[in-house]
């Protein structure tokens, strides 16, 4: 089993992540991340999907998709050709003794003090999932009281776009 | 059918029109001249209209899944859409099977539902179902139309997203509200379906390397599937057979899209296929699969099927390719258009001196259908020959006489002993296997093809699921013939616990035999129908002929039969092909070959 990123660019109409979810556990694929938000067309919106699958799965796995009719384009993002991020909010207990320390790791990791109360810290950081977990295994220690983390968002590197292709054939087939 | 996308836009002005009106004029520009349905509070306002239409023919059913099913006749008999409607709630529920079934064998259909109205939704109204959510792993694709403006739309895009590509089921839900209110009626409406792009035009790179392998393969076959049908491909297919001398198996739906009776057609393959065809697959160094997708009835266990094949594979559907089976050749098209260019290029590698000689496969092909004959063994105890009654049936109906099986022995037998020598004369139930299929499915295909005889060929269990549309038969004029292969029994669970299960006979006896409740002729009367018996050898003839000597009523024959006989050839599930037995504890050898 390995990890695949998936660009997806679909029709902004109601239900199609409920499709694109649907079809994923229907043909029993596996969903470790999914993220959901606008492009800078009002009408594309643009899933990113974490999907572990064997080799061969994730071709069928594209090719299902790409057959739901709200589905315009699909890109596989390798990780080293792609800048990825996943944002993180952790509440810290921090209280007059310990807060120094934990200030110390937030400022280590150029995290953000999203909210400070006396006992506990509320700390923002956005980055590669593995920078996220480095932080929350020295955060730890200190008691996370609890935390929430956002599914995984990605754009290819450099000047191409993935949104403008897709539109120029949706102009086409129009 | 609009066919191609318009990206005019439409007219600033036309006809105002309530929702209902915009539905029924949508359904007309269409060219759907024929609805199933049944009317219902959600859907109610629709029928107002339809009452005045003209051009759109509403046959009232009696149950929602025969709409959905005569919709699925309809449309595998003539290759439109068809169209069944329903109100919302277990209107729309009873709909679910024949999607799912029309799913499965990808027959174009429109499914119109009542919805309630848009205050009402999800607050668990009465006779609420999110028929959206819940047809949406079993539909092509499907809309909940929010504004009366947007009907024709939704319309054209159903019956376009229906017949085109991979053609399926599309779902159209419609709250109440919606066809009440009023919008501008704009005909052509603009398709607005960016992600929808079905490629039809084969690669040619491809075309030349299938075209490279069929000429220089020694043993190759033919595999043929129902998109050959669907894909209006059977002549080309014809011509590639026989331009190439390529022995031919077709598919549980794929049956008459190659002639039975042409010396290159092995017969069908998979569980109860015959011994050469199956044989054949196995054998073979190369798979030409045309519009197919290797299911599990037809492989057996895939890792044993046909092992020595290389394999080209062309489907419209690119998911269906490289999905159960790796294709060497992957070709994704219209198989249509994928045989007009491929017969030219094979041409063209034989212009070139290459072409292998296929003379030893035929000899052993030969050998395997001299010595495995499909065929069957009369009972013993002096019962009726079920695979004797669909034989007869064949012979006397004639092949032009459109068949549509239930699910079952009966329905294998129908496969296996009516020769089919034109296209769309076997409708069945193949991906889903949806026992109640033909009674509905046979009134669909004789009111799209009103000229020609239709028989249903039914069992006593599927019979009892859909029987009441023979009502619907009666009285629209609808002049439909069932066999009912009666065997007291839910024949093929029988066989299986016969083979499977020590004869331990659990829940298959339905007592059609033992207390003859019901009784098929006095139930055939009381639904406005002829109803015969038959219960010997002797009387099939004649019975067959009395029963094609009526032509204004609905016809049922009781064809009282053996509850023994058995399907055979037979792979059991999950077992490898090479393991086919042609009949009860009969493996056939191979040895003479190789």
């Amino acid at each position: 089993m390995s990890t695949h990123t998936l660009s997806v660019l679909v029709e902004n109409k109601p239900g199609v992540l409920t499709r694109v979810a649907g079809l994923f556990a229907r043909r029993g694929f596996n969903i470790e991340s999914l993220a959901v938000g606008p492009t800078e067309h009002a009408e594309i919106s643009r899933i990113t999907i974490l999907v572990s699958v064997e080799g061969s799965a994730l071709e069928q796995v594209t090719k299902q998709l790409n057959k739901l009719v709200n589905v315009l384009k699909i890109v596989e993002l390798e990780p080293t050709q792609a800048v990825q991020r996943e944002l993180l909010l952790v509440k810290v207990r921090a209280d007059e003794a310990s807060r120094r320390d934990v200030l110390q790791i937030v400022e280590l990791f150029k995290a953000k003090v999203a909210d400070v109360g006396p006992e506990a810290l509320t700390v923002e950081l956005t980055g590669r999932p593995d920078k996220l977990e480095a932080m929350l295994n020295m955060l730890e220690p200190y008691g996370i009281r609890e935390m929430v983390q956002s599914g995984m968002v990605a754009l290819g590197r450099g000047p191409r776009s993935m949104t403008q292709a897709a539109l120029r054939s949706v102009e086409r087939s129009a | 059918m609009t066919g191609s996308q318009t990206p005019s836009a439409p007219p600033a002005s036309g006809p105002t029109l309530t929702g209902a009106q915009s539905l029924v004029r949508s359904l007309e520009e269409v060219g759907a001249d024929v609805v199933f349905g049944i009317p219902g509070g959600a859907i109610l306002p629709a029928y107002d209209p339809l009452y005045d239409s003209t051009k759109v023919r509403h046959i009232l059913v009696r149950h929602e899944q025969g709409a959905g099913h005569a919709a699925e006749g309809f449309a595998q008999a003539t290759g439109r859409v068809g169209v069944c409607m329903a109100t919302s709630g277990p209107g729309a529920t009873n709909l679910v099977t024949p999607i799912a079934d029309a799913y499965m064998d990808s027959v174009p259909i429109v499914a119109i539902t009542g919805q309630v109205g848009r205050p009402m939704i999800g607050t668990d109204a009465f006779q609420e179902a999110d028929i959206s959510g819940i047809t949406l792993p079993i539909t092509k694709h499907n809309f909940l139309v929010q504004s009366a403006a947007d009907i024709p739309q939704a319309i054209a895009e159903a019956f376009h997203l229906a017949a085109t590509g991979r053609p399926g089921p599309v779902l159209v839900d419609l709250p109440k509200d919606v066809l009440q209110e009023s919008a501008t009626f704009h005909w052509p409406p603009r398709l607005d379906l960016p992600g929808y792009r079905p490629v039809t035009r084969p690669h040619g790179k491809q075309i030349r390397e299938a075209a490279r392998l069929i000429a220089g393969a020694r043993r190759p076959v033919l595999y043929v599937g129902g998109g050959v049908l669907k894909g209006r491909a059977t002549a080309e297919l014809r011509r590639l057979a026989e331009l190439t001398g390529i022995p031919v198996v077709t598919t549980l739906m794929a049956r008459g899209a190659f002639p039975d009776s042409h010396r290159q057609h092995l017969g069908m393959p998979g569980m109860h296929g015959s011994v050469s065809a199956v044989t054949a697959l196995q054998k073979s160094d190369l798979l030409i699969a045309l519009g197919t997708r290797f299911d599990d009835r037809v492989t057996g266990r895939l890792e044993t099927f046909a092992p020595h094949a290389a394999v080209i594979h062309a489907d419209i559907d690119p998911a269906e390719i490289g999905k159960n089976r790796i294709a060497d050749v992957p070709i994704v098209g219209d198989v249509r258009e994928v045989l007009i260019e491929l017969i030219p290029a094979v041409e063209a590698e034989y212009a070139t001196d290459h072409r292998a000689d296929l003379t030893g496969w035929w000899r052993q092909i030969d050998q395997w259908r001299d010595t495995y004959p499909l065929g069957y063994a009369e009972p013993t105890d002096g019962t009726l020959a079920p695979q004797y009654v669909i034989e007869r049936l064949g012979k006397i109906a004639g092949p032009e006489t459109i068949f549509a099986a239930g699910v079952g022995q009966h329905q294998m037998w129908a496969a296996q002993f009516i020769q089919y020598e034109n296209p769309y004369t076997w409708l069945n139930s193949g991906g889903a296997g949806t026992m109640g299929y033909s009674v509905p499915a046979a009134m669909g295909a004789k009111v799209g093809c009103p000229d020609k005889l239709v028989w249903a060929i039914d069992g006593d269990g599927c019979f009892q699921m859909t029987n009441q549309e023979l009502a619907t038969c009666a009285i629209e004029g609808i002049p439909i013939k069932v066999a009912v292969i009666n065997n007291g029994n839910l024949g093929m669970v029988r066989q299986w616990q016969t083979l499977f299960y020590d004869e331990r006979y659990s829940q298959t006896d339905l007592g059609t035999h033992k207390h003859r409740i019901p009784d098929f002729v006095k139930l055939a009367d009381a639904l406005g129908c002829v109803g015969l018996r038959c219960e010997s050898k002797a009387e099939v003839d004649e019975t067959i002929e009395k029963a094609m000597a009526i032509d204004d009523v609905p016809v049922v024959v009781d064809f009282t039969v053996g509850k023994d006989a058995m399907v055979w050839p037979m792979v059991a599930a999950g077992a490898s092909n090479d393991d086919i037995q042609a009949a009860r504890d009969l493996r056939p050898t191979f040895d003479s070959e190789e």
